[in-house]
């Protein structure tokens, strides 16, 4: 029997860069595309970026949250439409808005087993194209009627017909288990958390500061291409600020407790956004041979998963979007790190509420012992070092692009600055994705 | 069809029939396509030197000889050997027939020596040369241009006479180019004429679209590995153009300064670096207008002109003289500069301002360079259909495509042919020289 000539290694996927286009708000500059052509436009933003025409990639991993039918096999689509080499392998991959992140992830790890050289991660969305369907009853009845073998039996399927069949199916940014939005879901984390307005509108200012700050210095000339005459995110309010943002009213959590307690507004919440990213992974070997630049690599990434719905005799049900307050310690456990031992927090902005009552879970003793199992609470962190090129209160969020804007922003900011990034991304379904990116050198 | 409708109009055989002027349709380079598409006719005054190496490259090119009568697809004439009035006098006895014979879109093609300071005749004689082509060029008919080579002893002539006998120079009209010995090494290894450019490393400015996408397309066309650049919000185009080219992309404002204080050229150069070690060919195409009477001008037009067109490719190039290991043996600057900046327009005295800057800057690199091998040259495009030119009122466009002795605009490819020729390593022969795009242009004659 011969031998296999491959032996079993493991090497750090390195992150060589990334493209997106600009966000736009929902029925804003990319009404009018779909998601197969932002991921398409974006894939050969990044093939013109370096130099991949007409290159077989070892794959493209990407995904979308909101998909149409037509959507099937949305990323390889999107690989056939772009100037890759049509020989290209891509998979879609659909995880709410850690979809991004998961999509990296996976093509790092089969960088890091060798199982290909290269590839891209990618991630896209629309709310300005969702997917309106069908009225479901008016669906079941096409589909007895399709499967009709009589003029009988079609008949029967016809006048089950009524006028109320009309009303399309609408997809819902609700939960389908808790019939509660995400926002409604935050607020009462936020609510839990004691998570307070005034916080919450300086976390969306700095977001918005440093996203500004960052287009202004050209930080993005190297990783976003404009699109449909948009160059920079649309939602960017470079003159915001918290006495601004103190006027809005809010619109979540408004039926919690005494009133008081709504402090989610439309300016410390993402909006709703249109738009695309991808990250371009490979060996140290294959960004030699090809003489592009390592930013950084993958070192680990961990994803969890709460129960959101039921909770258990010893504690309630646990807030939507915080699994990462899970994820987080036990990925620091297994890398011998404490909490303090980054120099960048990415830290997804949902809503700025779920940044600080993530932020609060960690410095809590109480909360870090029963649910962490921990001794000691992970402790705070220098807030100097979170989000410091802005991030989804400002850039808005197209859910499964977010996560390859972060992966590709962290990892310029490490080649320029050196050391090591946390990114932690929280999703619809109670799961949250992080990572940790480390510097070459 | 061309958006030149009073062109394709000519072309009409109903129209031909009012004896209405009929506007060629010039012939375009195309892969595989001959150099000439019928025989040529060389001649040589005295013991010129230039007949046989010229000859050779015909025969290399499977050009056939002319016979005694019929049409050729060229005339080309040694001349580098005239120095007194009878040899001018012998000039006109082989070029009167020859010109005769000169079929729709030929070449007429003149090889003349430097003016030698020490003998009035002889400087009388070569300056004599200048005179006469750009009147020749006048002449000739049905698409035909004529050039001349002004050529001193030793010089790289091959490159220069193939690009003008090929339909790459099909714009290229009553120009008048020096040629001298090569700078730097000699071309190690023949080029295939096919791929002149191949393994060059060429950087592009102000690509995204119109004249520079053009440069990107043909220079990748032949061989060249473009590294596309134009300013970030111009990246959807740039990216289209790169792809195409199937080179990158570098969104970058080259009048930019960066976060951490680094200059535009150094992020270029670093990049250049980074990803392909050293660069070949760099063309500065990126330019700007702001048109306001001088009256009106204000220092805003003034100095955002100045810092595109101007202020950048001198950094550029410093920064390219100051890195001993970036440039290559036989690096190559273009400078895309303009008729405006040798015959001025009005509302533009900071554009031609600008763009007369570039052609003074040219010429006092050229000596620099030529102690590291490399060259520098300007281009000055004179009509070149454009989307800027598409949106021009009609009576001035269609004045600024008539004035000129092949009665049409030019193309962006015609500039892009010009660009490709010069930044050939065989090119090292033609060095601060401006080679105007423009089919002969009334203005800046």
């Amino acid at each position: 029997m011969p031998t296999i000539a491959r032996s079993p290694s493991t090497r750090r996927a390195a992150v060589i860069g990334g493209n997106r286009i600009p966000f736009a708000r929902a029925n804003g500059a990319y009404a009018q595309a779909s998601n197969r052509d932002m991921l398409t436009a974006t894939l050969d933003g990044l093939v013109a970026r370096f130099g991949l025409a007409g290159m077989r990639m070892g794959e493209v991993a990407g995904g979308a949250v909101l998909k149409h039918s037509r959507d099937r096999d949305l990323t390889r689509e999107s690989v056939l439409g772009s100037r890759l080499a049509p020989t290209t392998p891509a998979y879609d991959v659909q995880q709410a808005c850690g979809t991004g992140l998961e999509t990296a992830i996976l093509v790092a790890n089969k960088i890091a087993l060798g199982q290909i050289e290269s590839g891209i991660a990618a991630g896209v969305d629309t709310a300005s194209d969702a997917p309106v369907a069908v009225n479901d009853d008016f669906r079941r009845i096409l589909m007895q009627l399709n499967g009709a073998r009589s003029l009988a039996d079609r008949l029967r399927a016809v006048a089950r017909i009524r006028p109320g069949q009309v009303v399309p199916e609408i997809p819902q940014n609700a939960e389908p288990r808790t019939g509660l939005s995400m926002g409604e879901h935050a607020a009462l984390t936020a609510l839990q958390w004691h998570v307070s307005r005034e916080a919450q509108d300086e976390l969306a200012a700095a977001s918005h500061h440093h996203l500004a700050a960052a287009y202004d210095r050209g930080f993005f000339d190297d990783l976003i291409t404009p699109y449909l005459g948009l160059t920079r995110d649309a939602n960017l309010r470079a003159d915001s600020s918290v006495e601004k943002l103190a006027k809005l009213k809010p619109v979540f959590g408004r039926g919690l407790g005494d009133g008081a307690a709504a402090t989610m507004t439309a300016g410390n919440s993402t909006p709703l956004t249109d738009g695309a990213s991808a990250v371009l992974l490979g060996s140290d070997e294959w960004a030699a041979e090809h003489r592009l630049p390592v930013l950084a690599h993958v070192v680990d990434a961990e994803t969890a998963a709460v129960d959101f719905v039921h909770g258990s005799s010893s504690h309630p049900p646990d807030g939507l979007l915080t699994a990462p307050v899970f994820a987080v310690p036990r990925l620091l456990e297994r890398n011998g790190l404490t909490l303090q031992d980054f120099d960048f927090y990415e830290i997804h902005e949902a809503f700025a509420s779920t940044v600080l009552a993530t932020l609060a879970a960690w410095e809590d003793p109480a909360f870090t012992k029963e649910r962490l199992g921990l001794d000691a609470p992970l402790g705070s962190i220098d807030r100097s070092k979170l989000n410091v090129n802005g991030s989804s209160l400002a850039t808005g969020h197209p859910f499964a692009a977010t996560g390859g804007r972060i992966v590709a922003t962290l990892a310029k900011q490490l080649h320029a600055s050196g050391g090591r990034g946390l990114i932690s991304i929280c999703a619809a379904g109670g799961q949250g994705v992080v990572a940790i990116l480390q510097a070459t050198s | 069809m061309s958006n030149d409708t009073l062109r394709d109009l000519s072309q009409n055989p109903l129209v031909r029939r009012l004896r209405l002027p009929r506007i060629p349709v010039l012939r375009r380079h195309s892969p595989g396509a001959p150099l000439l598409t019928g025989p040529a006719l060389v001649g040589v005054i005295g013991a010129g030197r230039c007949a046989e190496p010229v000859r050779a490259l015909l025969n290399d090119a499977g050009v056939p000889d002319a016979d005694a009568e019929g049409k050729v697809a060229a005339v080309v004439l040694d001349a580098t050997a005239a120095r007194t009035l009878d040899d001018l006098a012998a000039v006109q006895q082989f070029l009167t027939p020859a010109v005769k014979r000169l079929a729709p879109g030929g070449r007429l093609l003149l090889l003349s020596p430097e003016a030698d300071p020490t003998d009035a005749e002889a400087a009388a004689v070569a300056q004599a040369f200048d005179g006469l082509i750009r009147s020749a060029a006048k002449e000739v008919r049905a698409g035909a241009t004529a050039n001349l080579l002004v050529v001193s002893s030793g010089a790289a002539i091959e490159s220069p006479v193939r690009f003008f006998l090929s339909p790459r120079s099909t714009y290229v009209d009553g120009q008048v180019v020096h040629v001298g010995a090569a700078v730097g090494a000699a071309a190690a290894e023949p080029v295939d004429p096919e791929c002149p450019l191949a393994g060059r490393i060429a950087v592009v400015t102000g690509a995204a679209r119109g004249i520079g996408a053009a440069i990107a397309a043909t220079l990748a066309r032949d061989g060249a590995t473009i590294v596309a650049v134009d300013i970030p919000a111009a990246g959807e185009a740039l990216a289209r153009v790169a792809n195409q080219a199937g080179g990158t992309a570098l969104q970058l404002d080259i009048t930019g300064v960066g976060g951490d204080g680094s200059t535009a050229a150094t992020r270029l150069i670093a990049h250049v670096k980074e990803r392909h070690g050293h660069v070949d060919v760099v063309v500065h195409n990126a330019g700007i207008t702001r048109d306001k009477l001088l009256a009106n001008m204000d220092a805003d037009r003034w100095n955002a002109v100045m810092a595109v067109n101007l202020r950048a490719q001198l950094t550029i190039n410093a920064a390219l003289l100051d890195d001993r290991d970036l440039f290559s043996g036989t690096g190559r600057i273009v400078c895309v500069a303009s008729t405006s900046g040798i015959a001025g327009n009005r509302g533009q005295t900071n554009y031609a301002a600008s763009k007369a800057g570039v052609i003074g800057m040219v010429r006092a690199l050229a000596p620099k360079l030529a102690e590291r091998g490399a060259t520098i040259n300007a281009i000055a495009p004179g009509f070149i259909e454009t989307e800027m030119t598409a949106k021009m009122p009609l009576g001035t466009r269609e004045a600024g495509r008539r004035i000129n002795s092949l009665r049409q605009g030019g193309l962006p490819v015609d500039v892009a042919e010009t660009v490709g020729w010069l930044g050939q390593a065989a090119s090292g022969g033609v060095t601060g020289q401006v080679v105007r795009v423009c089919g002969q242009s009334l203005l800046g004659a």
